[in-house]
């Protein structure tokens, strides 16, 4: 076991390597260009420089005066060391901008994978047991409804409907206009009341997929011939289902789901701009809209690790779950 | 049935009209079986012969499926009696797996439906009828009264709990009353090793992917006996198997009977293996049977066409031949039976009668009983 995560962490960095190579590559071809727009500004005040020769200060003073492929492993270089340096945009270490929004998205995504759970996964297992029965036929309409709409129409209607026809919460943003004369516990219920919305939104999105899993590997499992020896042992239907099938419905499930733990960190790019909420998505959207390179090469690089460590944990975790890939 | 315009051709409008009426009869069959605190009288029932174990009696299982209503069980009535083997042979397809989950109660639900007819259940002091058992008593008889031994070990066990953990909740559910975890652990040892496991203990904790195909039926068969059932449901339990470990079974099998006294209803398409085994043989064809009598009635002297054929098709030791015989032709499709004799259309020793009604059931001695135009007239010689 221990020589297998060793090999797949070694594969893992030369999948980073090429990944962040293609990615510095693409942030360096962007149509926008921060250093662009700064030198636009510089050059229209009075009595300024030309555009030209504010470019040529401003690309030397960002260390974007190298090739590609060298400005790559400059970047390496540093990212390895731990030198992640300034954000462009929001002008403090990225570092700092980091650490001050991948909280929240945090919390916010947590808290919707919690409830996806333990709606999507009942809700599955339900359909599974009573197929093509009037309730899994209701269940995966809602599921498919939940598949197709896309984050932005599907936020728009919540707001429409909670925001502006039934005020019950803000349209955007995550405090309110009193935020400041509000006591601790107070600060605490509003932001939750803020959160409310781009929750349900991250939830309703995401359990169909899930759903729809569940319950397709549940009724494979269902139809398994050892359900049949679980059933022939006089067993109740209960114990069947929630013990013999479910442990093995848990092996796919546990997959994919151990595979989106890290998922948690990186935030929701598009309902976190939808709703305002200041996010690591938010945060990262407008450092990549205005060409901020270290800070979009820190956040894509950190989900480049997140990605390859889910898929880690997944294979480990599959090992924990069925014993028949268990490596001695 | 259907308009014929096409073997196996159905338009949309009678897809449609098969399955909302499908659905209207097993909803209705379903309702039946879901009502709560169903009364014992309405299953108990008396057994014809108190020395039989189990009785089939004009057992009818139907397949309510898409494209139609398949037979799967049209008629069929046999006895198993205590103590005895009951060999059911016939080619795949014919209805003996689904005859015996039919005792189980273990159809694929709900399109699997016992349509009429009842299985008497011996329980010594009294019979159930199991056809119309509400689930919780059928729930107390499997694993306890009738065990299945299933004919594909490689899948019969889940591969996420260990072998151990599989069999002690058999004993737990139906004998686990006043036993302490060791007492249970130490049943399904001495299950492990009365089937042959040499390594018992270290079978215990291991998990099905580490058991060959062998060892695997081994431990199904120990799940099914640890209850000391009455029935003992054999599903080909040999099939999967090679030449060498079914013999190993077979005779596992056979020293287990005996000392458990129970019945087995010993499900194959093996001859040689119900020559070995069986007392009794029932022979079936499309969904009923043909011929049925002691393992020397059926053969030493087979009376069926289609029994004399499969004997006929069957390799013998010492006998050089070109080609073995097969019958020709293939079974009638189970959606649209004909109304004559179901063999007819494969049957060289056709007489004048085959032209009639499916033929009934007759006497040829006290116990061979076969359903052929050809022995009209001669019963009971």
């Amino acid at each position: 076991m221990r020589k297998y995560i060793l090999k797949r962490i070694f594969l893992s960095v030369i999948i980073f390597f090429f990944v962040m190579l293609i990615i510095y590559t693409l942030m360096r071809c962007l149509p926008t260009s921060y250093i662009e727009s700064v030198a636009r500004q510089k050059s229209m005040q009075p009595n300024s420089k030309s555009y030209e020769e504010w470019m040529e200060q401003l690309t030397a003073m960002y260390n974007m005066d190298k090739g590609i492929l060298a400005g790559f492993f400059g970047w390496l270089g540093d990212f390895f060391r731990g030198n992640f340096g300034d954000s462009w945009f929001y002008t403090v270490p990225v570092i700092e901008e980091f650490h001050d929004t991948v909280w929240l998205s945090f919390v916010m995504g947590l808290i919707a994978f919690f409830f996806e759970l333990i709606i999507a996964i009942p809700l599955g297992i339900i359909a599974a047991t009573k197929q093509y029965s009037r309730t899994d036929y209701t269940i995966s309409i809602i599921a498919l409804a939940g598949i197709s709409l896309p984050t932005f129409f599907f936020a728009s209607l919540l707001k429409l409907l909670f925001s502006v026809k039934l005020g019950w919460f803000d349209l955007f943003g995550l405090v309110g206009r009193n935020y400041e004369q509000l006591t601790a516990w107070g600060k605490f219920l509003d932001k939750s009341h803020h959160l409310v919305l781009p929750i349900v939104t991250l939830v309703v999105i995401s359990i169909g997929s899930l759903m729809r899993y569940t319950r397709t590997n549940m009724l494979e499992v269902l139809n398994a011939d050892y359900i049949r020896t679980a059933r022939a042992k006089g067993l109740s239907e209960r114990k069947v289902i929630y013990h013999h099938a479910f442990r093995n419905t848990l092996i796919p499930l546990v997959t994919i789901i151990g595979g989106s733990l890290p998922g948690l960190f990186s935030g929701a790019l598009i309902t976190e701009t939808l709703y305002s909420i200041p996010g690591i998505g938010y945060a990262s959207y407008h450092a990549m809209v205005s060409g901020d390179i270290p800070f979009s090469m820190f956040y894509l690089a950190f989900l480049a690790i997140l990605t390859l460590l889910g898929n880690l944990i997944a294979d480990i975790l599959y090992a924990v779950v069925d014993p028949r890939v268990r490596i001695a | 049935m259907a308009k014929k315009k096409q073997e196996g051709y159905l338009s949309a409008r009678e897809a449609r009209r098969i399955s909302r009426e499908n659905r209207r009869i097993t909803n209705g069959f379903e309702k039946q079986r879901k009502r709560k605190n169903v009364p014992e009288e309405e299953y108990l029932t008396r057994m014809h012969d108190a020395n039989n174990s189990v009785e089939f009696d004009d057992l009818h299982t139907y397949f309510f499926t898409d494209a139609g209503t398949v037979k799967a069980v049209d008629g069929v009535s046999f006895d198993v009696p205590i103590g005895k083997t009951v060999g059911v042979v016939g080619e795949s397809g014919c209805g003996k797996s689904v005859t015996s989950l039919s005792l189980m109660q273990l159809l694929q639900r709900p399109q699997g439906q016992v349509v009429s007819g009842q299985i008497r259940l011996n329980l010594g002091d009294k019979a159930y009828d199991v056809t119309k058992a509400p689930n919780e008593v059928l729930q107390k008889l499997r694993g306890n009264y009738v065990s299945m031994i299933f004919q594909e070990p490689m899948t019969a066990l889940n591969p996420v709990f260990r072998i151990g953990e599989q069999i002690n909740e058999v004993i737990e559910l139906h004998d686990g009353e006043g036993k302490s975890a060791e007492d249970i652990k130490g049943r399904t040892i001495e299950l492990l090793k009365m089937v042959g496991i040499a390594n018992s203990e270290g079978v215990y904790s291991m998990f099905p992917h580490e058991l060959s195909g062998g060892m695997r039926q081994r431990v199904v068969i120990a799940m099914a006996l640890a209850c000391n059932p009455k029935v003992i449901i054999a599903d080909e339990p040999t099939t999967a198997l090679d030449v060498t470990i079914q013999a190993q079974i077979l005779d596992i099998l056979r020293q287990l009977k005996d000392r458990i006294n129970s019945s087995i209803m010993f499900i194959t398409h093996d001859l040689g293996v119900i020559a070995e085994m069986a007392d009794y043989v029932v022979v079936m064809y499309a969904g009923r049977i043909v011929e049925k009598g002691t393992a020397d009635d059926i053969f030493h002297h087979p009376a069926h066409p289609y029994t004399i054929g499969l004997m006929a098709s069957k390799p013998v030791v010492g006998k050089k031949i070109d080609k073995l015989y097969s019958i020709p032709g293939k079974v009638p499709n189970p959606i649209n039976m004909p109304n004559y004799c179901y063999f007819k259309d494969r049957c060289e020793m056709c007489v004048e009668g085959c032209e009639g009604a499916y033929p009934e059931m007759i006497s040829l001695s006290d116990t061979h009983k076969v359903s052929c135009y050809r022995y009209y007239g001669k019963e009971g010689e």
